[in-house]
């Protein structure tokens, strides 16, 4: 297993304009090749942890370091999918994971294979000529997903992006994630508040406690590769959940005593 | 769009119906045609008049078509200067809802003192058309999914470079995202403008009345009331109206042409 640094969160601080502190004290390293959730009551943070790992807004103290890299501007290797699919409803399919590339001056003909490349990989392959409104919840959201991935992130930043969804779509989208990750080779950082889905997908779990949001606990997952396929039934998994649970629990405790 | 017959054939047949009555009340009240004019002599007039009526239709469909293209350049213009920039939104945006709510018969009288009568009659259309441009475009530019446009600082901007590069992620994020979000609204405003664009030209001709050789319709409906021609006066309105219903279709199949794929309002509805 490969455990160098991708990114590193350093004693980060963020106090927002209106004078809620949302982090503090916040240590976190993103280790290359990771599936890492956070997880966490809703308002403790989670969000702007992605928000400053992706560069979209600034640490008031602390640092956010990528140890491996020298570049200043990183955010070429980052893929974002929001908690909404946030698709353009004036274009199609195509078009909508066209748009990193096409942002990136990419012309249509030169992003072709890439277009088809990401659809197939949330299997989409046949869709994409049509347009958001004729799709459902799950497949605008593996749009979306396809569109991450269109740019081939090293790491691919994901904001609760299952939770509108039911739970038999979720479930597949889960599987298939887990798959584009094997094939990908990317790391993955997931915020999430559902116990079973971070126990499900992660290969580490990170519990975060109400804001100010910090990390209260870690929990090692099982990787992918040595799962089997009836993980989601099996001991292991249930134990996850269970372990999960209970930090989670004591974090909530926690911040209400204070 | 359904294509439910009776959403033709029921209004079609109540106006049939209406011009019958009218023939028919009239005839059996022999009313006189300086009163009321039978539907069938305002067509007979319409005929024997057409010359006249047609060059008069075309001058104002002239003004019309002019002050609408004018305000669609002018407001879009504006618009996007306004989203582009705070300070030039401040400094301008009052002066044109002042423009707006300024009644404009009022201003008629000095733009004619100001203006040749053509470019008065023009520039009384356009102040009319021109405001639901501008407030439909820029509330369009102004909704722009908040995601996407952290998509686009995500995608789109490089985070250094000077204020050139800047400038060049706003342009595209105006090119690719606000100007396809504003679509929709700017159509709506479109085809009120189209509406009020008439309205000016017809007010300001009737401003303008007999100051000089002004030959459009509302001009040629001041002239028949003088001569108590009210068969002429009823052609010419007529015609307003048919020019007005026109501009209105055109504009909607123009809208329902743009947004057939994507936006609620041109889709059909499932029953």
């Amino acid at each position: 297993m490969n455990t160098q640094t991708l990114v590193s969160l350093d004693r980060v601080r963020k106090v927002f304009a209106n004078g809620v502190t949302a982090l503090d004290r916040f240590d976190l390293d993103i280790r290359e090749g990771d599936f890492l959730s956070l997880l966490g009551p809703s308002g403790c943070g989670k969000s702007t942890v992605l928000r400053l790992v992706a560069g979209l807004t600034k640490p008031t103290s602390g640092t956010v370091t990528w140890p491996g890299s020298s570049d200043a501007d990183h955010r070429g290797e980052i893929g974002f999918v929001f908690q909404e699919p946030t698709l353009m409803p004036w274009a199609n399919v195509a078009d909508n994971v066209w748009l990193p590339l096409r942002l990136r001056g990419v012309s249509r003909s030169e992003a072709k294979g890439r277009i088809a490349e990401s659809l197939a990989l949330v299997g989409l392959e046949d869709f994409a000529k049509a347009y958001p409104r004729e799709l459902s919840g799950g497949m605008r959201m593996r749009v979306s997903i396809a569109r991450a991935l269109s740019v081939r992130p090293r790491l691919l930043l994901m904001d609760e992006p299952f939770a509108a969804l039911d739970e038999i779509t979720r479930f597949k989208l889960n599987d298939d994630l887990l798959e584009a990750q094997r094939e990908l080779n990317c790391t993955i950082m997931f915020v999430t508040h559902s116990v079973y889905e971070s126990a499900y997908l992660s290969s580490r779990i990170a519990v975060l406690s109400p804001r100010p949001g910090r990390i209260v606990a870690e929990i090692a997952g099982v990787s992918s590769s040595e799962r089997g396929g009836d993980f989601r039934t099996s001991l292991a998994y249930a134990d996850l959940c269970r372990q999960a649970s209970l930090a989670l629990t004591n974090s909530m405790a926690g911040g209400r005593l204070r | 769009m359904t294509r439910d017959p009776l959403k033709l054939v029921l209004p079609l047949a109540v106006f049939v119906m209406a011009i019958a009555a009218w023939e028919i009340y009239v005839r059996a009240a022999d009313v006189p045609p300086y009163i009321l004019p039978a539907p069938s002599l305002i067509a007979a007039t319409m005929k024997a008049d057409w010359p006249l009526l047609s060059a008069s239709l075309l001058v104002t469909l002239k003004t019309t078509l002019a002050a609408l293209a004018l305000a669609v350049v002018g407001g879009v213009a504006l618009a996007v200067a306004l989203s582009l920039s705070r300070i030039v939104e401040y400094s301008l945006y009052p002066f044109a809802v002042v423009l707006q709510v300024t009644p404009v018969i009022a201003v008629a009288p000095l733009l004619l003192i100001y203006m040749p009568q053509d470019v008065a009659v023009l520039a009384c259309a356009w102040l009319v058309a021109f405001f639901p441009i501008l407030s439909n475009t820029m509330l369009g530019l102004q909704s722009v999914d908040r995601n996407l446009l952290e998509l686009f600082r995500l995608y789109g901007a490089p985070a250094q470079g000077g204020w050139g590069a800047r400038i060049g992620s706003r342009l595209k994020a105006f090119w690719y995202l606000r100007r396809p979000a504003a679509l929709p609204a700017f159509l709506a405003g479109l085809r009120i403008a189209g509406g009020l664009s008439l309205i000016g030209a017809v007010v300001a001709e009737m401003a303008a009345g007999s100051a000089g050789a002004g030959s459009g319709l509302a001009y040629r409906i001041i002239e028949s009331q003088y001569r108590l021609n009210i068969p002429r006066l009823f052609a010419a309105l007529v015609l307003l109206a048919l020019m007005g219903i026109t501009l209105f279709l055109a504009l909607s199949a123009l809208t329902r042409v743009l947004l057939r794929h994507w936006h609620e309002s041109a889709l059909p509805r499932e029953t």
